[in-house]
């Protein structure tokens, strides 16, 4: 009895722990928002009000009473006098004319404080001033992600309804930060993947980014350079070529650490340089599109593009289902079949794997080229459903960012998809909220980077949350080995 | 490494083995790829003097004839890998290896140069600026992984002292105070590691990429948000170069090395400080016993945790010199991301030169040299794809890594956690 509840309890905190891991990460950020906010610094700090009577808009005005409360019956240094139709600041020592004022000369104008005085108050006189400007920048900044990223739901039920009428006119404008949401999950969805089984083999593998590239490279080849092929037979060749690509990438370095033991993790970032020098010189020589002087590659043929499904601007593409379905494969694969088993105990205990007569060499280059398959396949996922050609610059980071969705999704096929659902609608709102709130599309790599460290560290969160740590045996991930500890059994 | 010649491993008498078979083919590369495309009488120019008013004394030109040399040197490689595969260099492989790599880019300088004339100080010059801030990475990398601690966020730090060294350099004014907040903000970035790594005992590749993506994304948030609008905050002044006093008037070596700024300065004085640290102090020999065998360390009354602390903010340190090199001590501004992977081409420097302190400077100008070659490989119009020379780092780190050649092995706990019992 007492087990089963411990292992019950070790289990909530298995979806507990990621869940706190995210919400501390969106607060942090919110914090990070709002003080690197200027116009909440100012709200912080200098409060300007003008001296009023009559006194109707408190948002810029004080009336007499309440400014003498606060602040001495005479202008000091640091308020601000209207002199004809401008408003001069008071220092002790004039060093622009055209802005400031003296003292004495202020004093000689305004005797007291009345109307045509500024002062300003600071953060403890008003304070809620500044925090009603911090909470403004911080919902402004969230209400833009959330509608970038799944959308106005107001907006999104009214289009829906209009359509009920038979106006589907505002549909597709409505739904489009939902799609571009799944779109941008779709490689974080196939990377993540190929991290995670990576990790339950016991391999690093965080040469994504390159397995990446080569995979959209072999992807856009057969695509272009095959043609007159019917799309059943082109578009998954052009699939299988980027998961061949990427899978024979990732394989070196699995073969160089099963034969002579060299550190797969050095070698992955060491292929990623080598991937992005290789297409460089691919984009600039052999697939440089004909007649032109940019390195891009040609376009692929009609016959290699995955569909899509509504017109217009929406590029919800069928590539999130291929990403959905290998998620499913991989989950039976590694849970379902003896390779998948062979796999996650040479990821577990490769001296027990070795024990019971399991070949390390063979797991090792497999799991390495299936990982880099996967990888592989997000390029071609990319190339063939929204691009369509190889630009020189391809990958937008995926090979970092898929190890926090590998370590958020417990390197669980389900708990992946689920990472890369959050991170892609995340991305995808993040573009809304630079356009909005002005705030740097990085904020987002920020909260990635926390929610890696709260995953990886449980016991920050544990201490932040007061949360008792379960007796079972912990589920994270600390070395190697145990990475392949991702889900309870 | 020094095994004793009586005894005799398997594995390394393959490896021995295939240094030489390695070293044969090397002159033959050189044999095909420059020989053969050269005809008799082209003379290659190198120039010896650096293209500016400098103090070194002025040596003449060196002109070679082309087809002759490319000859000798492809027949010295071959010789040199002949005579490891009959008797073998032992303890001087690793000499000879740097030996024939120097052959080949001489080679190569050659063949470039066949007709035409190559200011060769001036290609130095350039591959030492390009140097610096990979052996820095690399320095960086020595001082974490010799204690046991996998650096791989040394990129994320270099970005982010790179960012403070532009910002503090703007706002103070001045380029000493600009350099030491710079190196402190990427010690506690160090400290974040060695916290994430040793307390929390966090994955040290987890931990690593989750600084690095920090460092990117708030490097990149400062600039976009702050930096891209006061522009007054992103333009510091640069460290004069300063000549050394009778040093920078050696020819060749004076103008590459010794005309150079104060961080380049630096780098040569922490390398001599670090090796001497690490092998002749009771410091190195702690955190040589860590790297390796951290329990047996722990008996012996050493505290691991705290040594391993130490290096990694250390390690940290230097690696945000590296950052503050190529801001105050290059292009005097701070751009997104513009590290662009020294970070890791320093850890290929460490493994390339054999987590050595000046193993790696050695190999952080090979780089920097490849670097620079693969810019003036466009202006030669050389038949050879400048991408290719980009690769060769890489490459080359990997062939070393597996051991093909001039094996390199990491120390015995490097990426381990370690419990105290």
């Amino acid at each position: 009895m007492k087990r089963s509840t411990r292992a019950r309890r070790a289990h909530a905190q298995t979806i507990l722990l990621p869940l706190l891991a995210i919400v501390t990460a969106l607060i942090l950020g919110g914090i990070l928002i709002i003080v690197s906010d200027l116009q909440v610094i100012a709200a912080f700090t200098r409060i300007p009000r003008q001296v009023a009577r009559p006194f109707t808009d408190p948002a810029t005005q004080v009336s007499l009473e309440e400014a003498l409360w606060r602040h001495p019956n005479e202008v000091i240094v640091g308020d601000a006098v209207d002199v004809g139709n401008r408003s001069l600041r008071v220092v002790e020592e004039v060093t622009d004319d055209r802005n400031q004022i003296s003292l004495e000369e202020a004093r000689k104008l305004y005797p007291e404080l009345g109307p045509g005085v500024t002062i300003h108050y600071n953060f403890f006189q008003k304070p809620g001033v500044g925090l009603r400007a911090a909470w403004r920048s911080v919902s402004v900044a969230y209400s833009a992600l959330f509608e970038g990223s799944i959308g106005n739901p107001g907006r999104m039920v009214r289009a829906v309804a209009d359509w009920f009428r038979g106006d589907p006119s505002g549909l597709s404008a409505a739904f489009y930060p939902l799609s571009e949401s799944l779109v941008t999950s779709t490689p974080y969805i196939l990377t993540g993947l190929a991290v995670a089984l990576g990790f339950r083999a016991g391999l690093f593998n965080i040469g994504a980014e390159g397995q990446y590239f080569v995979g959209g490279l072999a992807s856009v080849f057969v695509g272009y350079s095959l043609k007159g092929l019917p799309i059943y037979v082109h578009l998954p060749l052009a699939l299988l070529a980027g998961m061949v690509g990427g899978g024979l990438w990732g394989a070196i370095p699995g073969l160089l650490k099963a034969k002579t033991g060299a550190h797969e993790v050095i070698n992955t970032i060491m292929m990623n340089y080598i991937a992005f020098a290789l297409s460089d010189w691919l984009l600039n020589g052999p697939m440089m599109r004909p007649g032109g002087y940019r390195p891009i590659s040609p376009e692929i043929e009609a016959s290699a593009r995955l569909p899509r499904f509504f017109g217009g601007d929406i590029r919800f593409h069928a590539g999130f289902f291929v990403a959905l379905a290998m998620a499913a494969l991989v989950y039976w694969l590694l849970f379902k079949t003896t390779i998948g088993f062979e796999l996650r105990t040479v990821g577990a205990n490769p001296h027990a794997a070795r024990y019971a007569g399991m070949s390390l060499t063979k797991n090792i280059v497999l799991a390495m080229f299936l990982s880099g398959g996967l990888a592989g396949m997000s390029g071609a996922n990319d190339i063939t459903g929204l691009i369509y050609y190889m630009p020189n610059a391809f990958s937008a980071g995926y090979g970092f960012d898929s190890i926090a969705l590998a370590l958020l999704g417990r390197s669980h096929p389900v708990g992946v998809v689920l990472a890369a659902l959050l991170f892609g609608t995340l991305r995808a709102g993040a573009t809304r909220m630079q356009s909005v709130a002005q705030i740097p599309i990085d904020i987002i790599s920020i909260l990635q980077a926390m929610i890696i460290i709260f995953i990886a560290a449980p016991e920050i969160i544990r201490a932040l949350y007061r949360l008792k740590r379960p007796r079972v045996q912990e589920p994270m991930p600390e070395s190697d080995g145990d990475l392949a500890e991702g889900a309870p059994a | 490494m020094t095994a004793h010649p009586a005894i005799v491993d398997p594995a390394a008498r393959r490896r021995s083995r295939a240094l030489g078979v390695f070293l044969v083919l090397i002159g033959l590369m050189i044999y095909v790829f420059f020989v053969r495309s050269s005809t008799a009488g082209q003379l290659a120019t190198f120039g010896m003097n650096p293209g500016r008013q400098t103090s070194a004394l002025r040596i003449a030109d060196v002109t070679l004839p082309v087809l002759t040399s490319l000859y000798i040197m492809s027949l010295l490689s071959v010789a040199l890998g002949v005579a490891q595969l009959a008797w073998g260099f032992r303890r001087a492989e690793d000499v000879v290896l740097g030996l024939v790599a120097l052959l080949l880019v001489l080679a190569f300088l050659t063949w470039a140069a066949r007709d035409q004339s190559l200011n060769l100080v001036g290609i130095l010059e350039a591959a030492v600026q390009r140097a610096t801030p990979i052996a820095l990475a690399a320095l960086s990398g020595v001082l974490c992984e010799r204690s046991g601690v996998v650096n791989i966020a040394i990129e994320g730090m270099m970005l982010t002292a790179a960012l403070v060294s532009a910002v503090v350099g703007s706002v103070s004014g001045s380029l000493v105070i600009a350099l030491v907040v710079a190196v402190l903000a990427s010690g506690l970035l160090g400290a974040l590691l060695a916290v994430l790594s040793i307390r929390y005992r966090v994955n040290q590749i987890i931990s690593g990429t989750a600084i690095n993506i920090l460092a990117t994304g708030a490097t990149s948030f400062v600039s976009a948000r702050f930096l891209a609008v006061y522009q007054h905050l992103n333009s510091p002044s640069k460290f004069p170069n300063w000549p050394v006093p009778l040093l920078s008037r050696i020819p060749i070596i004076g103008p590459a090395f010794f005309e150079s700024n104060v961080i380049v300065y630096l780098l040569f004085v922490l390398l001599i400080v670090v090796h001497i640290m690490l092998y002749y102090t009771p410091w190195g020999l702690r955190t040589r016993a860590v790297g390796e065998h951290p329990r047996a360390a722990d008996t012996l009354g050493i505290n691991v945790y705290r040594v391993r602390y130490i290096n990694v903010i250390l390690g940290g340190m230097v690696a945000g010199l590296g950052g503050v090199f190529l801001v105050l001590g290059s292009v005097p501004r701070f751009d997104e991301l513009m590290t662009a992977g020294k970070g890791f081409i320093g850890l290929a420097a460490l493994i390339f030169g054999k987590w050595n302190p000046f193993g790696a400077f050695g190999a952080s100008l090979i780089f920097g040299f490849t670097d620079t070659f693969q810019a003036k490989l466009q202006i030669l119009r050389a038949p050879i794809p400048s991408q290719f020379l980009r690769m060769a780092p890489y490459l080359i780190t990997m062939i070393v890594l597996a051991g093909v050649v001039g094996r390199a092995e990491p120390p015995a706990a490097d990426g381990e956690p370690y419990e105290k019992q």
